[in-house]
């Protein structure tokens, strides 16, 4: 389908790009795709059209954002592949595992299609407070932590850890609805405003000064693309961070973590256990589009027992695991290399037992590619949370 | 009794800037008929020759002892017109302008509205005309002698000028040598030549000429004065207040050609505080370096074969391209590193570093034959004289350029790997590399902002002091007798530094060998008999002009520091300060002629 | 003010010419300046607006031109030339990386001879009312090379109507009776002249002085696209060079600043850039420096007139090097002007149009852009007479042709010559802010020579 790009390049500001390719360069799938962003720029501003259908590769665009930070010219080229998907989605031409998250995402309100009443299911008999009732922090689940088994874990130790600090909080249950970030990087903008709407009434109907979430993602849009003024919105590594330093969070013991044999020259006794050697994955949504890098990593260095080491490509260079923009519905134009394999070898070789993640995407796809990979008897990949429910008192 | 205002009102075309939407001759119509109008009338260009002398003709001959000129902005071209006036043999403050370009024609397409408009103007401009009052050009004396701040390429230039003209400068230098950045410097461009080699005769010339006192471990403490008239206090040794505090910021060890320190009068142990009466200051204190760990994706400071440009430099002095990782075999270059970027906050070219690089490019061809040396870029700007051929010197020798700007650098095995695009092959590369310079840029000092406070300088929206007119006026800035030289204004490379600091000791040598400066006239004056001495003109006065008389308990206002701004005027509560030239009589007579 | 004794000279009144005359004027000495044009204002006063502020460039100079048309101390001779020069006895000409502290002898002056050419008008009669242009059998028929040949003028005229001095003058190759003896039954201007100042039997003057400085400022030239006739240049009426752009968007130019190209607004406006510079076939090898930022300001001034105009800009590199310049080049791409990479290799003719051919190398793949408007960006090179000129100062050159300065990094004014100096564009290609910083550097250097002579130092 041609696109006149004029009108496009203006409402984007494409104008301003000076072609340096910083962009592409930075792009973490153009390596193993074709999709060449500075390219798009450019036939934007250079051809009077452009076929969208002929660019399948769009659909690896995992909004890591990287080109976003770092242009010099502020113009956000990850926003035109938005637009650009846009007009797919208009046209119907998406794939079918996209359209099917989208459905699923306007009719039950989780890109599963699971049903809604089964939301609140994860809190397996815990008592949590509905938000709507009043509280100071409202913490918002969010679609995967809520639905998947093995990301369930994190809110049920998020749950654990807010009510050990005392804290006064509560879920919105099952009129929480999925929070729309990788459906507006999905290109359905429609869907993404009614979204807004639906869910800045039902948060500000709690009254919350706070908000907290699981996932990197909502954290995102709620702090950047909704406007809840007057609420402060924390992803739950701060607040945790936050927590720890005020002393309302302590650690009693290490975490109650198999043996197994970690390396002397990192602090192991080489065999037993000695210390567990951790290492952190920044999550694109959290680190390089937040620049929260401090807190997670001040959480690790609290939990007692507990050796934190560096992958080379840490913080602002974190190599994205293709779980965002989409990428968690779609595989993309290259299911041979993905980036999440070259991760996890790059986490084991620092020696770390324990890849620790603040992400559920990051979480599903670094795991899926330990296994894949055959490193499961070396590397574990877990959320934060999981260290942090171990290592806390179970009196509560 | 004083005899009729006799007013000759003139309207200019200006082409068709004016007389395209405004009806010049309607307005000149209008204008003969209003109160003192002797004649009226309107013409192409009145800033022309024939322009002006038709104004120096009425004057003579038809007795006019009033003038009003309607074109364009005073900023233009009041002095021409009060020159003209002055010709016609009247006192050149009894011509007064009204703007009917730059806010009239300028800004309307309404013909009809725009010509009802500047007659407007033209009524209210006659009106003041009507009472205004002579006024006299005043000169005052000079204080001989200059202060240079920065010793540099920029301030030693700057001094030697003038010096060389007979006036005693002082050279006030925070560092303890003089050179500034250009001693940290191996080889220059395009000629290759070592930097000792251009230093060393020049800061000889300086610690040896007999008009020339240098301080070194100095900054300015306090400055107070004005054009003409300026009292520097310079503090000597002690690091405690003012400006020039701090460390030079890379604390490397010193080049082993390094040129010596200055002499003149150098650092005691002791701080000291030197008193310099002077005409004329120059502000020579050059810039920083962008610190490249403000972009942490490019790895400086994490891996040891990432370094900058100036560290590059002293291991090319040193010839010394060993102790990295791995044996140096392929070195790579990152251009616009804190420049052109919009994430670190400078949107402006550091205008030096593609020429640098491909200096050091060439020398590291020169030193490591068998090296593999490539430049990563976006645009080439190798622009000075001599340099596009340099640049095609340094492709010929095999320095390879490749489009693309770095994003990020990884390590691998030892080596570093740059991610970037290839922009010209269309596709993303990683290359590897033993050693990587960042080629950053030019920041204004970190203590800019002290020394704009100092001297009421302001700074341009990239930080760098503003002159006052990017074209024609470079070295000037809106304070007078305070001129800009060398990279504090913002970057350049060492022949158009060497120029613009001539240029600013061609201003500073202006007041200096005239022996006095012209002095604004339209100043504020204080009627003694009405003022009680309340001291409120004191407080709102940014330039410090009025002062209370201890002995007479009324407020003297410092014709010389006055502005002419008026705050004083608005302030006292007994009406006492009359603006001259700005009367409430002469701006009353004006609003009542917009609105009647 | 008094003039002081000491004097000097500066060749050529444009931009540089003029602000190295004012500051020596200003300082107190007598300054003479020769320009060879009736009028001064350089080729500042051929343009329209300046980059990067976008001032109206006749509105900020003539200011300046005004200034020194008054000045006291400025001895104004236009429509003149230095025929000799002869330099005081001083030791051999030096490189060196600093001025002989030592100059010469104490009396060190210049003797210099100039040429007032006849305008067979007499300045102090005429007004510049315009009646005899408008009388001139020739009107309407001569070229005007002010307005880069896009109009004609008559014989006797003022090269622009800010000129200063605002005086006429007679072309002597294009007035009928200079050229051919007679001009019909009567002259035409000198009936038109309300003031009688129009005298075919005035000859040239030659007025001799000392001088301790001289100041040279004699500007620039511009390649003749010829030289690259792919690109159509003479060929297509609708390829123009940047220097007749500027005339044909100046406001009180040939068409009142409207672009017109064969007889309407073009759609598709293309500009080239380094048409001559570095380029190794038309001997030029350097950058001429100022194309990449009168290119965007051109782009900006079409998008101003023209605001749906497709506007390409074809590049190698973009140099915005200077202050307030990246910005600039940011602001006129923010306003649709798209900039494409690679050199054009021809323009030629399709139908009514024009069609520029060139690889764009980011894409990868050659391409042809439409236009009914092409902008070449000519290189700036030494002015005709450069040899000449050099070798009335005893002047070197550098190898691209201007002027040598003393030192390429420290010396970028003085030369071998003491006494002598170089501002503008005649040492190399600059822009305004450069020229003006220069030009105070050259009377930074010259005053300083005239106040050690008036304190009784050797120069």
């Amino acid at each position: 389908m041609a696109l006149k790009t004029e009108p496009m390049a203006e409402e984007l500001e494409l104008f301003g790009c000076i072609q340096c390719g910083k962009c592409t360069g930075g792009c973490p799938v153009a390596r193993k795709t074709v999709l060449n962003i500075r390219s798009l720029i450019y036939q934007m501003l250079v051809e009077p059209e452009m076929d969208v259908s002929a660019h399948p590769e769009l659909w690896d665009c995992t909004s890591c954002f990287t080109c976003v930070e770092r242009c010099p010219k502020d113009v956000r080229p990850a926003e035109l592949i938005i637009g650009l998907r846009g007009q797919l989605v208009e046209s119907g031409r998406i794939p079918e595992t996209i359209g099917a998250a989208l459905m699923g995402i306007f009719r039950q309100g989780n890109p599963s299609g699971m049903a809604r009443e089964d939301r609140a299911a994860w809190v397996n008999g815990t008592a949590v407070k509905a938000a709507q009732k009043g509280c100071e922090t409202l913490y918002f689940v969010g679609c995967i932590p809520s639905y998947d088994p093995r990301v369930q874990v994190v809110p049920r130790a998020l749950v654990k850890a807010f009510a050990a600090a005392g804290l006064d909080f509560g879920t919105l249950g099952t009129e929480e609805s999925c929070c729309g970030n990788e459906v507006r990087r999905m290109g359905e903008a429609g869907l993404f405003e009614m979204l807004v709407e639906e869910n800045s009434e039902l948060i500000r109907g709690v009254g919350a000064s706070r908000l907290v979430t699981t996932s990197p993602h909502c954290f995102n849009t709620f702090k950047n693309e909704y406007s809840l003024d007057g609420i402060e919105v924390l992803h739950y590594t701060q607040l945790i961070a936050e927590l720890i330093e005020q002393g309302r969070l302590k650690f009693s013991h290490p975490p109650n973590l198999p043996e197994r044999p970690s390396p002397p020259e990192l602090g192991g006794t080489g065999g037993g256990r000695g210390k567990i050697i951790v290492t952190y994955h920044d999550p694109c949504f959290l680190g390089k589009q937040n620049h929260i890098f401090d807190e997670p990593r001040a959480i690790l260095k609290a939990i007692p027992g507990v050796k934190l080491v560096e992958m080379d490509r840490n913080r602002e260079r974190s190599l994205c695991c293709e779980g965002g923009g989409g990428r968690m519905w779609t595989e993309g134009t290259n299911l041979e290399e993905r980036l999440a394999f070259q991760r996890v070898h790059e986490a084991a070789e620092t020696g770390a037992e324990i890849l620790a993640v603040a992400c559920p995407f990051c979480l599903l796809t670094l795991e899926d590619a330990v296994k894949v990979q055959g490193l499961d008897d070396r590397l574990q990949v877990m959320d934060i949370m999981e260290l942090v429910e171990m290592a806390i008192d179970d009196d509560e | 009794m004083e005899p009729q205002p006799r007013i000759g009102v003139y309207i200019c075309h200006c082409g068709t800037n004016i007389a395209a939407t405004v009806d010049v001759e309607q307005v000149a119509e209008f204008a003969s008929h209003l109160p003192h109008v002797v004649v009226a009338r309107h013409y192409m260009y009145m800033c022309s020759d024939p322009g002006q002398a038709l104004i120096t003709q009425d004057i003579k001959e038809q007795g006019l002892n009033r003038v009003v000129v309607a074109s364009c902005s005073p900023t233009m071209h009041e002095p021409t017109f009060r020159g003209a006036t002055r010709e016609g043999g009247i006192n050149p403050y009894f011509m007064q302008m009204a703007n009917i370009r730059e806010q009239c024609s300028w800004v309307h397409t309404d013909r009809e509205g725009a010509t009802e408009k500047a007659k407007s103007l033209v009524a209210s401009a006659v009106a003041k005309a009507a009472l205004l009052e002579p006024l006299e050009d005043r000169e005052v004396g000079v204080t001989l002698g200059a202060v240079v701040i920065g010793g540099g390429v920029a301030g030693m230039v700057a001094a030697l000028d003038v010096a060389d003209a007979g006036f005693p400068v002082y050279l006030v230098e925070k560092s303890d040598h003089l050179g500034g950045r250009v001693a940290d410097l191996n080889r220059v461009f395009p000629t290759l030549e070592l930097v000792a080699d251009l230093l060393e005769p020049l800061i000889e010339r300086v610690q040896t000429h007999p008009n020339v006192t240098v301080f070194l471990n100095a900054h300015v403490v306090e400055v107070e004065g004005y054009v003409g008239n300026f009292e520097v206090t310079v503090g000597v040794g002690s690091r405690e207040y003012g400006v020039g505090n701090g460390e030079d910021g890379l604390g490397q060890r010193p080049l082993p050609n390094r040129v010596g320190n200055g002499g003149g009068e150098t650092s005691n142990l002791e701080p000291e505080t030197h008193q310099l009466s002077v005409g004329s200051i120059i502000v020579a204190t050059g810039y920083d370096v962008f610190d490249p760990h403000r972009k942490p994706e490019l790895g400086y400071g994490q891996y040891p074969n990432v370094i900058t440009s100036l560290e590059m430099e002293r291991r090319l002095a040193a010839g010394d391209l060993t102790g990295f990782p791995k044996p140096v075999r392929s070195v790579a270059f990152i251009q616009c590193v804190g420049s052109r970027d919009a994430q670190v906050g400078n949107l402006y070219c550091s205008r030096v570093c593609c020429m640098y690089t491909a200096k050091q490019a060439r020398l590291v061809r020169e030193l490591l034959p068998e090296a593999r040396v490539t430049v990563f870029f976006i645009d080439v700007r190798t622009f000075g004289k001599g340099a596009e051929e340099f640049y095609d010197e340094a492709r010929a020798k095999e320095v390879r350029y490749r489009r693309g700007n770095v994003s990020e650098i990884y390590r691998r095995d030892g080596r570093v790997v740059l991610v970037a695009e290839d922009t010209l092959l269309g596709r993303p590369i990683e290359f590897e590399a033993d050693l990587v310079v960042l080629a950053v840029g030019m920041e204004p000092r970190s203590d800019t902002a002290a020394l704009s406070r100092l001297l009421k300088l302001p700074r341009s929206a990239d930080g760098f002091f503003m002159e006052c007119h990017p074209k024609l006026r470079p070295v000037d800035t809106v304070v007078d007798g305070v001129f800009l030289a060398g990279c504090c204004q913002g970057p350049k490379d060492i022949p158009d530094t060497v120029a613009q600091a001539k240029a600013a000791a061609s201003s500073a040598l202006i007041p200096l060998i005239r022996g006095t400066v012209p002095v604004e006239s339209a100043t504020a004056v204080v009627e003694p008999e009405l003022c009680a001495g309340c001291g409120m003109c004191v407080d709102v006065c940014p330039y410090g002009a009025p002062a209370l008389d201890p002995l007479w308990g009324v407020s003297r206002i410092n014709a010389v520091l006055c502005k002419g701004c008026g705050a004083c005027a608005v302030a006292c509560p007994s009406k006492a300060i009359r603006m001259q030239h700005f009367t409430a009589e002469q701006i009353l007579a004006q609003v009542d002629a917009l609105v009647g | 003010m008094e003039p002081r004794e000491s004097a000097a000279l500066v060749i050529g009144g444009g931009i540089a010419g003029i602000q190295a005359a004012l500051d020596i004027a200003d300082a107190g000495y007598k300054v003479y300046l020769v320009e060879r044009e009736p009028s001064i204002g350089g080729r500042m006063a051929q343009l329209d607006k300046t980059f990067p502020t976008l001032d109206c460039s006749s509105c900020i100079l003539t200011p300046k031109m005004v200034d020194v048309g008054r000045h006291s101390n400025i001895d104004l001779m236009t429509y003149s030339e230095v025929v000799s020069v002869t330099p005081p006895s001083r030791g051999e000409p030096s490189w060196s990386l600093s001025p002989s502290p030592e100059g010469g002898d104490e009396g060190g002056v210049f003797h210099v001879r100039v040429r007032k050419k006849p305008r067979y008008v007499d300045v102090d009669k005429c007004t510049g009312c315009g009646q005899c242009a408008a009388a001139c059998r020739m009107k309407g028929r001569v070229i005007s090379r002010f307005d880069e040949g896009i109009v004609k003028r008559s014989a006797i005229y003022v090269p622009f109507p800010q000129a200063v001095p605002l005086k006429y003058t007679v072309d002597p190759t294009a007035c009928l009776y200079l050229t051919q003896g007679v001009c019909g039954k009567t002259f035409l201007c000198k009936d038109a002249c309300p003031a009688g100042a129009i005298d075919f039997e005035q000859q040239e003057e030659f007025v001799d002085l000392e001088v301790g400085a001289i100041i040279v400022a004699t500007g620039y030239d511009l390649i003749d696209p010829r030289t690259k006739p792919e690109f159509g240049y003479g060929v297509y009426p609708e390829v123009m060079t940047g220097i007749e752009f500027e005339r044909l968007s100046s406001a009180s130019g040939p068409t009142l600043g409207e672009i017109i190209v064969n007889g309407k607004k073009p759609k598709d406006v293309v500009f080239i850039k380094c048409v001559g510079s570095r380029d190794p076939h038309t001997g030029v090898p350097y950058c001429s420096r100022v194309c990449c930022m009168y290119t965007a300001k051109h782009a900006h001034l079409v998008r101003d007139n023209i605001p749906d105009a497709r506007i390409t800009v074809f590049y190698m590199d973009v140099r915005a090097f200077g202050k307030g310049y990246e910005e600039f080049y940011d602001r006129v791409k923010h306003e649709r002007v798209i900039y494409r990479r690679g050199e054009p290799a021809e323009v030629y003719r399709r139908g009514d149009r024009l069609v520029v051919l060139a690889e764009d190398t980011l894409l990868g793949k050659p391409i042809e852009v439409e236009a009914d408007l092409v902008v070449l960006a000519t290189a700036v090179v030494p002015r005709t007479d450069v040899s000449e000129v050099a070798a009335l100062l005893g002047l070197d050159r550098s190898p691209d042709g201007f002027f040598q300065e003393a030192h390429p990094k420290l010396r970028p004014v003085d030369t071998q010559v003491d006494g002598i100096f170089l501002a503008g564009c005649c040492q190399g290609p600059k822009d305004i802010p450069d020229t003006v910083a220069q030009a105070k550097a050259a009377a930074s250097s010259a005053m300083g020579i005239l106040a050690r002579r008036e304190k009784g130092r050797p120069a």
